[in-house]
């Protein structure tokens, strides 16, 4: 898991970033879907590694470590980088 | 299944709080209550922002550490000495003070009976927070889902819950294992090294295939215990990690 960021210490779940991307997702967060840039790896954002949570927040694959999502709040914007991700899935319901 | 409802808006809301009492010297309980709070899932937590007069914010994730309630929460908060957030929650905050969160949040790490079992949960610490939201979740359903608790801890007195998880180990199906990893008890006979291998080999061996785990606690444990689990066969999709960080709370 997780091989070349040293940062051990600071990382947290992509869980731990549901509140703040709750704006730009309809669904829960932690349960979109993603589809890593780097390796192809699938998993929900809550099996991400997030990281820098005071700022915005860092999703990165916990397999090749390729910052799949970007976020940072500023004044009343989010900005939302996604260009790590292949496609991002989200349940509809019915 | 848990994170398929559609979570509208998460705004800031104010709770207020209800109770506040020790767990141990280390760690206090606050009771919260809001009239917008919908029922959590278990395994869910908050976000806390302090403000201070000068517009500086800091913001922490709590896990929450209740069963399901409409209205009601409790949070378990470890008072990290340096921190700037659980200082003030731990020695500043009373009763009737109001607190700004935003939830409950996650879907992720969650569990309610519909997701079925057998539950391995692993905790270290505080760590313990999510996963008594569990269980206290399972206690009050009635749940027969076989649940194995494996809890490090740094000595007897740090023991989060200890009376309530010793009065849980005697329902059906749960079994509660304590390590004590830096000082115990005269007459203790458990575990008292740090979770290893060896540790969760010995406690998973008389479990079923196919355990549903959870782990929950420092991040250097919570890695450590993941990559064993799924060493010793677990599929990782069913072994959830919520990394406590460097608790810089």
């Amino acid at each position: 898991m997780a091989g070349s960021s040293d940062e051990t210490d600071t990382r947290l779940d992509g869980n731990a970033a549901a509140g703040l991307l709750a704006d730009i997702f309809r669904c829960e967060p932690s349960m979109a879907v993603l589809v890593c840039s780097g390796c192809g790896a699938v998993g929900p954002m809550g099996s991400l590694l997030a990281y820098g949570l005071e700022m915005g927040a860092i999703l990165r694959c916990p397999v090749c470590d390729t910052a799949v999502l970007r976020a940072g709040a500023a004044g009343n914007w989010l900005y939302v980088d996604l260009r790590g991700a292949v496609s991002v899935r989200v349940e509809i319901g019915e | 299944m848990a994170g398929t409802a559609l979570s509208g808006r998460l705004s800031w809301q104010l709770a207020s709080v209800v109770a506040k009492h020790n767990e141990t010297p280390r760690v206090i309980t606050l009771r919260l209550a809001s009239e917008v709070w919908p029922e959590h899932l278990p395994g869910q937590h908050v976000d806390v922002r302090l403000t201070a007069e000068d517009g500086y914010q800091a913001q922490r994730s709590y896990s929450i550490a209740s069963a399901p309630a409409p209205g009601s929460l409790e949070l378990t908060v470890e008072e990290i000495a340096d921190g700037e957030v659980s200082p003030y929650l731990s020695e500043e905050l009373r009763p009737a003070d109001q607190l700004e969160m935003r939830g409950p949040i996650g879907g992720y790490f969650t569990w309610t009976e519909a997701d079925g079992g057998p539950l391995l949960l692993v905790a270290g610490g505080s760590g313990i927070a999510p996963l008594m939201s569990m269980l206290r979740y399972r206690a009050a359903a009635g749940s027969d889902i076989p649940a194995t608790l494996l809890y490090s801890s740094r000595s007897w007195e740090e023991i989060i819950y200890r009376e309530e998880l010793d009065r849980m180990s005697g329902d059906a199906g749960l079994r509660i294992v304590h390590t004590l990893t830096r000082s115990h008890p005269d007459d203790w006979d458990g575990y008292t090294r740090r979770i290893d291998t060896e540790m969760l080999e010995a406690v998973t061996s008389s479990l079923a295939a196919n355990q549903l785990a959870y782990i929950c606690g420092p991040t250097q444990l919570v890695e450590n215990v993941a990559n064993d689990l799924v060493g010793l066969g677990y599929p990782p999709a069913r072994v959830k990690t919520e990394r406590f960080g460097p608790s810089g709370g």
